[in-house]
């Protein structure tokens, strides 16, 4: 249990956080590991987990019938993966693939969303840290969006 | 400013390269004597006789002496009769202007170089200097982003930089096709994960004014500070030579005090809208 409080500790996700706060993540955590091609989750499943990249690189991607799945992000070291785990119906809503071998740590959610339940001020600052990374994404989704390169 | 400020000096295209559709790298040979030395960042006018004339970065080595080298995106009438030139027809030169990508003074910090798009282009002779005196610098990372693997500028250039083990070259696109095993997202996404001390590091960033934006945000979040952050700004020029008045950018005129410029010095026109 202390490695993993270590490992967290030193992710930028965690920067600042208590030595309080960090022992209530790793009760929930656990070390995993995907192969390049290995799906960490599908659409559909249940989010039962939230993850904290520590090396490799992580492709989203949606899938339509009868096309090659459309990758629309890459997440990687120093990154968090999934939003899913904190909203209801707690499904995920794209594929996650590595492409490259992956470590991460892996917190399972039900245990998390009772810790933040159960001690608010744990939950406010894992919220804290949390919607500046979706907002930040959702910024970068616009952009993207906006296609500036190029003749417009 | 060149004494020859207003009258161009007849170049003839010596070798034209396609990069990628609608976009052609020009190396340009003056009809007698060399081209006027230049410093990374600044830019010619360039004549299509009988079309107009517009701004365009060099894009080449400063130490190559012998052409100015340039890429041009075709947008409109000029800058698409300067892309259909063949090697041996002519046109009108005027430059070097504006001012420079601090090359010499970021020597001893890291330095950090985010490029959106045909944004690259300007920002290769401050790259080709850097990685020619290497040793002068801290950590080096490029950092260029486009809309997809076909748009890739500079392609083969890019993956030589990457081979070398003293510069991080990482690559985002957009829009990923099957197959492409890189980053897909923005380029200031690439920002957070990068090796640098924000402290000690000069950026330089160059693309679409949107993407600066997002650039100078993810760049803040790190700590760099406004006056180590230097951007490449574009207006339209006419007279290229602070006369007209085209160019303005607040109480500044892009083509005399640009179009490269210090960060702090414009931070508070910068999301002035319609500046
Ligand atoms: C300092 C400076 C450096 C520049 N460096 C380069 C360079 O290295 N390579 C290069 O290709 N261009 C560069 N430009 C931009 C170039 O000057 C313009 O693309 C050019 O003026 C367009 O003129 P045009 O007559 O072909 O098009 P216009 O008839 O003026 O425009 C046609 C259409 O294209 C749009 N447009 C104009 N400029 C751009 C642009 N830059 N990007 C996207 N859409 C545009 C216009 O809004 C319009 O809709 C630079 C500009 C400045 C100020
Ligand atoms: S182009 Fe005339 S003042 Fe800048």
């Amino acid at each position: 249990m202390e490695g993993l409080e270590h490992i967290l500790q030193e992710h930028p996700f965690f920067a600042g956080f208590t030595a309080e706060h960090l022992r209530l993540v790793a009760g929930c955590a656990r070390n995993r590991r995907f192969d390049a091609e290995q799906y960490v989750f599908r659409e559909g499943e249940p989010a039962d987990e939230f993850f904290v990249i520590r090396h490799g690189r992580v492709a989203l991607e949606i899938a339509e019938p009868g096309r090659a799945p459309v990758v629309f992000a890459t997440l990687g070291q120093g990154e968090i993966l999934g939003a899913s785990w904190v909203v209801p119906p707690y499904r995920w809503m794209f594929d996650a693939r590595a492409v490259a071998l992956t470590r991460v740590i892996g917190i399972d959610a039900a245990c998390l969303r009772g810790k933040c339940e159960a001690d608010h001020d744990f939950g406010y600052e894992m919220m804290k840290r949390f919607l500046p990374v979706v907002t930040r994404r959702l910024h970068a989704t616009r952009l993207q969006i906006l296609d500036v390169y190029g003749k417009r | 400013m060149p004494a020859n400020a207003f009258t161009p000096s007849v170049y003839r295209v010596a070798r034209r390269r396609r990069e990628l559709a609608g976009v052609v790298t020009l190396e340009l040979a003056p009809l007698s004597g060399a081209p006027p030395a230049f410093a990374p960042g600044q830019f010619n006018m360039l004549y299509a006789f009988g079309v107009g004339e517009v701004a365009v970065s060099m894009s080449g080595a400063a130490s190559d002496t012998d052409t100015f080298v340039h890429t041009v995106r075709e947008v409109g009438a000029v800058s698409r009769a300067l892309g259909q030139l063949r090697p041996g027809a002519t046109l009108g030169v005027r430059g070097p202007f504006g001012t420079a990508w601090p090359v010499a003074a970021a020597a001893g910090t890291d330095v950090l170089i985010v490029a959106g798009g045909l944004g690259l282009a300007p920002l290769r002779p401050a790259i080709r200097a850097i990685l020619a005196e290497r040793a002068r610098y801290g950590r080096v990372t490029i950092l260029f982003g486009c809309r997809n693997p076909g748009e890739m500028l500079y392609r083969s250039e890019l993956a030589q930089w990457r081979r070398r083990f003293d510069v991080d070259v990482e690559v985002t696109v957009d829009h990923a096709e099957p197959g492409w095993r890189g980053h897909v997202g923005v380029v200031p996404a690439l920002i957070a994960q990068a090796e640098f001390d924000p402290r000690e590091t000069t950026a330089l960033v160059c693309g679409p004014e949107i993407m600066m934006r997002f650039v100078l945000s993810a760049l803040r979040e790190r700590g760099v500070a406004d006056e180590h952050i230097y951007l490449s700004m574009e207006r339209n020029m006419k007279c290229a030579i602070g006369l007209c008045g085209h160019c303005q950018f607040g109480p500044a005129f892009i083509c005399k005090d640009g179009p490269v410029m210090r960060y702090d010095a414009i931070a508070g026109i910068f999301t002035v809208r319609e500046v």
